[in-house]
């Protein structure tokens, strides 16, 4: 029964990495920017919640209606300010202007924040839980699990359903084309990253409440959402969604025989993967391919 | 060396080396006496600064091998750094001379790159970028499970009991000068070959040089390979000037930022830039270092700032202005009147 909760666990605990990789996997299929300052973003976010829920004396949940705009906003401001200058200065830009953007973010909320470790105030829900026969399930577990799907959902039908979202997927598939039948691609690219940077910021909320974040801990967050996207394939938020969980269970059933290992069991499924099926289980080829870039080329 | 370029027109002359070229290898050569000498006149207070300034010196002619000229952007060059330090100290646990172990601990990173590299190269771009971070988090991790490598707690290096504080120090120091020298001729001698064209057309447009007959996936693992094995030797130093080798501060990921700061600032895909982006940091190192995080806050910073504004760094800057080319690696062609 242990090894069963382990799993329950490990699934739910997935539903955490896809709701981080959720953005990053938006910005890379949209932009074709990965953002290495992703899992700092989401830090960021933990540290916003923090503030506002300190400021006001509630628990974080009630403080989302502020941060998220904010969030959304920052979006907006740093595709305006750094991605989309980015993009305009070749391919190798916005990796070099991203990892720059992490070191900066890491070392400002060191100075701001200093470097111990917080946590946030989840509320009564933080340590609520059900129980299925022997199992006990946290809510909080299983909010951000439920969350994490609604979002991946969300943003899945708000791209093959809306107008707007058909906008998109033809700027991803070809820009230049995309800009000769009239779509205005900057706006567009811009609530694109503060749709990405909005749910990397409740995915740091999440973070945040279920364990603890230090200024530090977006390189590993970033890593763990990374292996997410590639995992379960690129360009494929369901594939995301199943890679989160891949890993998740991994990592708590691993835990579960021996924490020192569970860590190292993540990047280890991921190479695997990657030996394996370097496009992950369920990318498109298009999208595969063009991940792969020069590494397909003989 | 020209041959391959004879030019089919008179009016033309095609050519590499310069009168300035020629200043600067007579320069350098002169300076590099005077550095070699350092230990007889100077001692103790100037080898320190300079050690720190030339280990600097060989971790962005490396990364500049990888980014620069091949457009192989690994922010997880630390991998290697911890690898080389680590087997610096497994050599010489085994008896082996430390100072030799530097060359063993560059052999074995290059050896160990070489099935990395079949994974890591199968992305590009960004995805490679954080590829080679999570192999640095295997490595790390790997490291501090390690119950021979002293796990989470690290171990110290031994065999250098055996030499006098004085002479130890200057070891050191001409260690770590060959390695820089070594980093930036090395770098600089291998991409004036037929690799230099090779990884800069595939560091551009690897579908176009594919095109070309580039034969890329193979000029892009050289490339990853010669940079391991150089941050391997940049690791072994690290430990000996330390003397300790723990998983936290050798895999520190702060190695692959500065790499990444001094070549961008200095000027990628030049031989002068990442070692004038060398003495930049080492500067700013010097001024800032009361300032603690503030100092990363402002080499993060300055990284992006150089990326989006001058994107050929101060050495681009300074070649444009005056036409400057002191270590040239590509051809000039000039017109008779």
């Amino acid at each position: 029964m242990t090894w069963v909760n382990a799993v329950i666990q490990g699934l739910l605990l997935g539903g955490q990495y896809a709701l981080i990789a959720c953005g990053l996997s938006l910005t890379f299929g949209v932009m074709r920017i990965v953002n290495l300052a992703h899992g700092d973003l989401a830090v960021c976010g933990a540290y916003l919640g923090l503030v506002l829920s300190a400021a006001l004396g509630v628990p974080v949940w009630v403080t989302l209606p502020l941060l998220l705009p904010a969030a959304f906003a920052a979006g907006l401001l740093l595709q305006a300010l750094l991605f989309g200058r980015a993009l305009r200065h070749g391919v190798l830009a916005p990796v070099l202007v991203t990892f720059g953007l992490s070191v900066m973010i890491e070392n400002l909320l060191q100075v701001a924040a200093t470097s111990d470790p917080r946590g946030l105030n989840g509320g009564a829900l933080a340590l609520a839980s059900f129980r299925i026969g022997s199992i006990t399930v946290s809510w909080l577990f299983m909010t951000a699990f439920l969350t994490a799907c609604a979002v991946l959902s969300g943003v899945q039908l708000l791209l093959s359903r809306t107008s707007w979202g058909r906008k998109v997927r033809a700027t991803a598939d070809d820009l230049d084309t995309a800009r000769l039948v009239g779509i205005r691609v900057r706006p567009l690219f811009a609530v694109v990253s503060g749709i990405a940077i909005a749910t990397a910021a409740l995915a740091g909320v999440f973070i945040g409440t279920i364990g603890t974040f230090d200024p530090l801990a977006g390189s590993n967050t970033l890593i763990f959402a990374f292996e997410a996207v590639v995992i379960g394939g690129l360009g494929s938020l369901w594939g995301t969604l199943i890679g989160g969980m891949a890993l998740g269970v991994t990592q708590v059933v691993v835990g579960q025989w021996n924490e020192a290992y569970a860590v190292l069991a993540v990047h280890l499924l991921f190479l695997a993967v990657l030996a394996v099926r370097p496009g992950g289980l369920f990318a498109s080829h298009q999208v595969a391919s063009e991940v792969a870039g020069a590494g397909a080329l003989g | 060396m020209n041959q391959t370029t004879k030019p089919m027109d008179p009016a033309v002359t095609v050519s590499r080396w310069n009168h300035a070229a020629t200043a600067t290898t007579g320069a350098s050569a002169l300076g590099l006496l005077a550095l070699v000498a350092v230990p007889y006149f100077a001692g103790g207070p100037a080898e320190q600064p300079l050690i720190t300034l030339l280990t600097l010196v060989a971790m962005a002619s490396l990364w500049n091998l990888l980014a620069g000229f091949s457009g192989l952007t690994s922010f997880g060059q630390h991998a290697y750094i911890g690898l080389g330090a680590y087997a610096l100290y497994l050599a010489a646990a085994h008896g082996v001379n430390p100072f030799a172990g530097i060359a063993l601990a560059a052999v074995a990173a290059a050896v160990i790159s070489l099935p990395v590299s079949v994974l890591v190269l199968r992305l590009s771009g960004g995805y490679f970028a954080v590829a080679t971070l999570v192999i640095a988090a295997v490595f790390q991790i790997v490291a501090s499970l390690s119950q021979t490598v002293g796990g989470t707690t690290g171990v110290s290096v031994p065999g250098l009991a055996g030499y006098g504080p004085v002479l130890r120090e200057a070891l050191i120091y001409w260690a770590t000068l060959a390695v820089a020298v070594a980093s930036v001729a090395g770098v600089y001698l291998l991409v004036r070959r037929t690799f230099g064209l090779d990884a800069r057309a595939v560091g551009s447009d690897p579908v176009a040089a594919a095109a070309a007959g580039v034969r890329v996936g193979r000029i892009r693992r050289l490339a990853y390979l010669v940079a391991a094995g150089g941050a391997g030797a940049v690791g072994a130093l690290i430990a000996l000037q330390t003397l300790y080798v723990e998983p936290t501060s050798v895999f520190n990921i702060q190695y692959s930022v500065y790499m990444l700061f001094m070549v961008l600032i200095g000027g990628m895909g030049t031989i002068e830039g990442p070692v004038l982006g060398a003495l930049v940091l080492f500067g700013l190192q010097e001024a800032l270092a009361s300032y603690g995080a503030w100092y990363l806050v402002i080499v993060g910073g300055l990284a992006v700032a150089a990326t989006l504004v001058a994107s050929r760094g101060l050495w681009g800057l300074v070649s444009d202005r005056f036409g400057w080319s002191l270590l040239p690696v590509g051809y000039r062609v000039r017109e008779h009147r």
